[in-house]
């Protein structure tokens, strides 16, 4: 039980996330999380007004259901499968967070100057979850994919597009990392 | 019930994603920043694991649920769609250490501001759907 109620090794965690995409597509589809959002789109209608969204959402529920799970996972995770741990972060990183006005790397999932009732009840806070929304909704569209359906399974398949996806995201993520975060924090 | 398959994966999914802590803004700043193998660790593998399921079952022949040969669905060509759009996601994903699946995991473990992070990317889907035409791909 210990094992399960402590954080699980990357070794153990990795291929089961090869498990997911195995068994997904051992059901006929595929595992790429970002398409929940097209879906929810074509669902709410937009199809009306933007082509891009006109399909049948119906034949793409199972997505929403998937994502549904994703939800339960982790409720179920959180409050049955875990003991209060610290995420053992490299005491560089948290260092530098410290220095960056984070106040406790590491004691929570998130961080609480990013995502806590102060954060997101002043503006600035709550402009940096609306960007990064925005930058990840438009993102996986135009690239065709997110770290599941690129990273994973096209990367899997080897699928030359997806290398050039996941080397986009890497660019992405270190300039935002690098060069962004520490001047918006 | 024909759905309960896909709702018990999606459990499974978000426990291991919750559980190997890649669902932690923390580990994705580690990552970008190159100072812990951890995430490296979990990508490296997974995708070392699925080379292996996919080069085994297409040798194997291996059948889905439909009878059908097991079958990865091919990327369409192009460049700069997938640089670009890569390169704005990972702008995002670095800035909420989130990503379409665990945004919705998050909530369920109690982060309920990821709620304004999901609306703000279906918006952002919204967008990409308005302008695609105009868009180099």
């Amino acid at each position: 039980m210990e094992y399960i109620l402590n954080p699980w090794p990357w070794y153990i965690s990795g291929p089961l996330i090869a498990l997911v995409m195995a068994v997904l597509l051992y059901f006929g589809k595929t595992f790429a999380m970002s398409s929940n959002l097209a879906t929810m789109c074509s669902m709410a209608g937009a199809g009306k007004f933007i082509d891009f969204f006109r399909s049948d959402w119906k034949e793409k529920k199972w997505n929403l259901i998937v994502i549904l799970g994703a939800f339960i996972g982790g409720f179920i995770a959180e409050n049955y499968l875990s003991v209060e741990t610290n995420t053992n972060l490299n005491l560089k990183t948290i260092g530098e967070l410290n220095d960056l006005g984070f106040n406790k790397p590491g004691k929570s999932i998130v961080p609480d100057e990013l995502f806590g009732f102060e954060a997101i009840t002043s503006a600035h806070g709550l402009f940096i979850l609306i960007i990064g929304g925005i930058l990840i909704g438009f993102g996986t569209r135009y690239a065709g994919g997110c770290t599941s359906g690129h990273a994973i399974t096209g990367l899997s398949s080897l699928q030359k597009p997806s290398l050039v996806a996941v080397v986009g995201f890497f660019i992405g993520g270190l300039i935002m990392t690098h060069l962004i975060l520490p001047y918006i924090l | 019930m024909k759905y309960f398959k896909f709702l018990f994966i999606g459990i499974f999914f978000g426990i291991v994603l919750y559980k190997s802590e890649a669902v932690s803004w923390y580990r994705i700043y580690e990552m970008f920043r190159f100072q812990s193998f951890h995430m490296y660790g979990i990508i490296g593998t997974a995708i070392a694991t699925g080379v292996i399921f996919l080069q085994i079952s297409k040798k194997q022949h291996f059948k889905n649920l439909l009878g059908l040969e097991i079958n990865v669905p091919k990327k369409e060509h192009g460049f700069i769609r997938y640089i670009v759009g890569g390169i704005i996601f990972g702008l995002g994903w670095a800035l909420v250490g989130a990503c379409p699946g665990p945004m919705y995991i998050l909530v369920g473990a109690g982060v309920y501001s990821m709620i304004i992070v999901i609306l703000a990317a279906l918006l952002g889907t919204l967008i990409y759907g308005a302008v695609k035409d105009k868009l180099p791909h």
